[in-house]
């Protein structure tokens, strides 16, 4: 077990190291840049390693220290923190491959600041991936907010100050609000906070107070965008691509989830929530959001925006699906949070690249794009494929799953809203698809040629959108360990 | 004659000592290194008593072997060991800072005199943090006050001499009040020491002059401590003093009037007659919530860094008063806690602002535009202690909160935990203010040359930033000791 020990402290202390390194590499580029490529290479090698021991049912871990008595910084990896962790760390190297593309296609300032955060956030979300109880998930939870703040207020500027404000406001707010009350309500009620299957909190509280401290938890973790606290997703898009892609398709977004189901699962357990009618308040708030969120995208014309409310909506689909409370709809929660990323960041991307190569931002722009940048759009088109749920991306899976949940479960409003938002996502995408192939070049476009975006953020583009596809194809080892989820072994 | 016996008594007096003859030395150097010698010397021995007290339990001293309660005693337990260690611990880190502070900030003739009356200060702190006995814990409190008019005066600013004026008549109110207080008790029970007064005392909780003389010592404590409303004094005090002593009243001052506070509620009127007899928790608790809200509030409309963070400080007492509201070992512990952490964080800011003063020359908003440009590690540290301001997880704030929260779990009042994470977000809004001052906007043309600050001045502060990050994440120090003081406080535990 020493060999799983000194895995999962180096996966959550190599990202830290690395800041270090690429801090010390400030002055030469090439150098900074092989540091982050390295060790996001590493890190990917961790969790790989970490892997066969968990879908074995091993949970290796390790007890840091004791912040206050009883309360330890712990880490300790199940199937989910393996599924985000890995999620994570294999698309930190796509992500910097893009990122240098892109901070150098753009001349962008204060690239080590930038590289540095970078390494600091996803340390912040290893630590969030493998917390062994919620006090650690909280600590890093917070830590992620603050590191991130430089990256999404990079370009300095008045919008990006405002942005910034929004930002930090609701995460700050919304977690010091309900998640440290709700935390430290756990606390005091269970003795524990330890994340353990079949919850800690059965026979010590029910009715209101079950539901309050549900309610206290699911707006506390404002990165989950549940609405109303959704506007510091769209409010963070004035940061570079880079950083939205990763950041707000990946480590902050899927953070917020990646937390949410953990609560459920392994604070409340899903029997205990089963049997409260305290608590079916979740699945209206989240298919609320999932609708709404979806009908402003569809009216979004800035393409960065759209991508953010869609992303917004399709958060609200592991919400929703976690609080269906059925093991297929728990199931699928979880493989949501890796399909939705793939395809997500692979969208980003080529929204950033299109910025790079013809600094296009707004969907009206994109007329016959698809002609200069073929390769960008039709990733576009597979990520885009992948959102609305259609095979053969890795979309489709996860839905798939969570939709059977919800018939099993009887909860048919809930697959309506599924259905109905399927159909506002083909409504949302289709139509940038269709301009960017099938719609003429608009007139006078033809006096600025360009082509694609520079070589390593098209590789990035393709690297993801291969795997969206291949995820729908090769989908078992990701199925094993969300099984775990609902039969341990 | 054993040294160890006497190390209660040394504690006080090697600093007192050193105050004099640093005026008689008339020499710059030498009477920095005197007082210096003294102050770490004090620190040391605050160590050892901590350390005793942790193995053996309270230790009592009798000065000039007078028998207590004839005699003086000089009393030390888990809380007044804590504290004497956060004093002595903080005047040996702002004393090093001050040598070269003050020759900006101070003019040279006045420097022996400095030193003279911030060793008189320290002594002052000191005793009424280590004494058992109720007059002699008034006359420590004018010493130190005295010597903290003084030092506030010795500003460059002409303000500082209204600030300090101001202070001076706060103050002798808060100490004519004090002494009323006590006299009444004198008169009552025919004893001045603390433990004794405490036995007497509880025969009579319903005699008026009784209830009067807590009246008194607690309207006389709170404008020493700066309980809202009583806390006019403050913001111009810490604004105008020289940077050092900005710091080291902020660290120190207040917490050792709540120290003062905590020993006359909890060992001289015991639980039984304040916290039942008198609507006292309520009171409180009441002050408590005005001071973290309209302090907060207030500090988020400061253009001067120095007066921002002094209203945060009167919302930060707010807190503390608060953990003693609830009346239990959890509250106690709060309190206890955050005077630790609080003094370390506004400590190591009032340090950091001294540096900005001494690279750009003031502290206003729209002078420190684009500061982190021109002094990156002094603004980062200042950021640092604004997070723990905050309460953030990793910074020392986090723990107190943490704390405070649970203490209000524990009584089941919901409204009240929200009430607590509501006012620091207010913290969030004034800390925010001076990043994007300092990160956002682009440095005046005038600030073209400045450089990071000197060692002298970034070693002590980083020091005390260090300590906010500190025991924001190895707790056995603060936490371990806190709820040691705390239970023997309300007699729990011996």
């Amino acid at each position: 077990m020493i060999a799983g020990e000194a895995l999962v402290l180096a996966a959550f202390a190599l990202p830290a190291v690395g800041s270090v390194a690429i801090a010390l590499c400030g002055r030469r580029p090439q150098l900074r840049e092989t540091a982050t490529l390295a060790t996001a290479v590493l890190l990917l090698w961790c969790t790989l390693s970490l892997l066969p021991t968990v879908l074995a049912g091993g949970r290796p871990g390790v007890r840091l220290f004791e912040l206050l008595p009883g309360l330890a910084i712990a880490f300790s990896v199940e199937p989910l923190g393996m599924l985000f962790a890995l999620v994570a760390s294999a698309l930190w190297i796509v992500n910097s491959l893009y990122s240098i593309g892109y901070m150098r296609g753009n001349r962008e300032e204060h690239q080590t600041r930038f590289y540095v955060c970078f390494a600091l956030a996803i340390a912040a979300a290893i630590g969030i991936a493998f917390a062994a109880n919620v006090f650690t998930l909280f600590v890093f939870y917070e830590l992620l907010t603050l590191i991130t703040y430089p990256l999404v207020t990079h370009h300095g500027t008045d919008k990006a100050k405002a942005g910034g404000r929004i930002y930090l406001g609701l995460l700050i707010g919304t977690s010091m609000l309900f998640l440290l009350p709700a935390l430290v309500f756990t606390w005091h009620v269970a003795g524990t906070t330890d994340f353990t299957p079949g919850g800690i909190l059965q026979g010590r509280l029910s009715g209101f107070a079950l539901g309050g401290l549900l309610a206290l938890y699911m707006f506390g973790i404002g990165k989950a965008a549940l609405m109303p606290f959704h506007r510091w997703l769209p409010g963070a898009m004035v940061a570079p691509t880079p950083v939205s892609a990763l950041l707000h398709a990946v480590a902050v977004v899927k953070a917020g989830v990646f937390s949410v189901l953990k609560v459920i699962i392994y604070v409340f357990g899903t029997e205990t929530l089963a049997t409260e009618a305290s608590t079916d308040w979740l699945v209206v708030v989240a298919g609320f959001t999932i609708v709404a969120a979806s009908v402003v995208a569809l009216k979004a014309d800035n393409l960065k925006r759209r991508l953010a409310y869609s992303t917004i909506s399709q958060l609200s689909y592991v919400v929703l699906a976690a609080a269906i409370l059925a093991p297929l709809s728990v199931i699928g929660a979880a493989l949501h949070i890796v399909t939705h990323a793939v395809g997500k960041i692979t969208l980003f991307f080529a929204a950033g690249a299109i910025y790079t190569a013809a600094h296009k931002t707004e969907v009206s722009q994109l007329d016959g794009i698809g002609r200069r940048m073929p390769w960008t759009m039709s990733a576009f088109t597979i990520g885009a494929l992948s959102l609305i749920g259609i095979p053969p991306a890795a979309g489709f899976i996860s839905k798939w799953f969570i939709m059977s949940g919800a018939a099993a479960g009887g909860h048919f409003a809930a697959l309506a809203v599924l259905i109905v938002s399927t159909l506002l996502n083909a409504a949302y995408f289709l139509p940038i698809v269709y301009a960017a192939f099938f719609r003429p070049l608009p007139a006078g476009d033809e006096r600025q040629p360009h082509g694609e975006a520079p070589l390593s953020m098209v590789i990035a583009l393709m690297l993801t959108s291969t795997a969206t596809l291949s995820l729908f194809l090769f989908s078992s080892p990701l199925l094993q360990l969300a099984e775990q989820l609902v039969a341990p072994k | 004659m054993n040294v160890a016996e006497h190390l209660p008594a040394l504690q006080i007096v090697l600093p007192l000592a050193s105050a004099p003859l640093a005026v008689l030395l008339r020499d710059r150097l030498a009477a920095f290194v005197l007082v210096l010698a003294a102050t770490w010397a004090a620190f040391a021995i605050s160590i050892l008593l901590w350390l005793q007290v942790g193995e053996t339990g309270p230790m009592s001293y009798a000065i000039g072997s007078w028998p207590p309660p004839w005699g003086i005693e000089y009393r030390v337990d888990a809380l007044s060991s804590l504290l004497l260690m956060l004093v002595s611990g903080i005047a040996a880190v702002v004393l090093p800072y001050s040598r070269s502070s003050i020759e900006r900030e101070i003019r040279p003739e006045k420097h022996t005199l400095f030193y003279a009356l911030f060793a008189l200060c320290l002594s002052g702190l000191l005793g009424i943090t280590i004494t058992g006995d109720a007059f002699n814990l008034f006359v420590f409190l004018e010493i130190s006050s005295l010597s903290s008019y003084a030092l506030i005066a010795l500003g460059k600013d002409r303000r500082s001499l209204t600030a300090s004026y101001q202070y001076l008549i706060m103050g002798t109110i808060g100490a004519t009040f004090i002494v009323i207080g006590v006299g009444l008790l004198y008169l009552k029970t025919g004893t001045l020491n603390l433990a004794d007064l405490g036995v007497r005392l509880q025969a009579m909780t319903s005699h008026r002059p009784v209830l009067a003389a807590l009246a008194f010592l607690t309207v006389g404590i709170s404008l020493k401590l700066a309980m809202f409303p009583l806390h006019q004094w403050l913001p111009n005090a810490y604004a105008y003093a020289p940077s050092a002593v900005s710091a080291f009243l902020a660290a120190t001052a207040t917490k050792v009037s709540v120290y003062a506070l905590l020993r006359f509620y909890f060992s001289v009127f015991g639980e039984t007659a304040i916290f039942q007899r008198l609507p006292m928790e309520d009171l409180m608790l009441v002050l408590a919530l005005a001071g973290m809200f309209v302090a907060s509030t207030v500090a988020i409309f400061q253009d001067n860094l120095k007066r921002l963070f002094a209203y945060s400080s009167v919302a930060q007492i707010g807190y503390i008063v608060l953990g003693i509201s609830f009346d239990s070992v959890t509250g106690l512990t709060a309190t206890i806690v955050h005077l630790v952490n609080h003094a370390v964080t506004k400590g190591g800011l009032f340090l950091l602002l001294g540096a900005v003063i001494a690279g750009i020359g003031g502290v206003t908003l729209a002078r420190a535009h684009g500061l982190a440009r021109v002094m990156p590690l002094t603004s980062f540290g200042i950021v640092l202690c604004g997070l723990s301001l905050i309460g953030v997880p990793g910074t020392a704030g986090f723990v107190s909160k943490w704390y405070l929260i649970l203490a209000a779990l524990e009584k089941g009042q919901w409204w009240l935990v929200f009430l607590i994470v509501l006012s620091s977000l207010l913290a969030v809004a004034y800390v925010w203010r001076f990043v994007e001052v300092a990160y956002f906007r682009a440095p005046r043309a005038d600030l073209a040359g400045v450089r990071e600050a000197p060692l002298a001045l970034a070693i002590p502060a980083w020091i005390l930033v260090g300590a906010t990050l500190w025991f924001g994440v190895d707790t056995s120090l603060t936490v371990g000791s806190a709820s040691r003081a705390a239970a023997q406080l309300l007699g729990v535990a011996p």
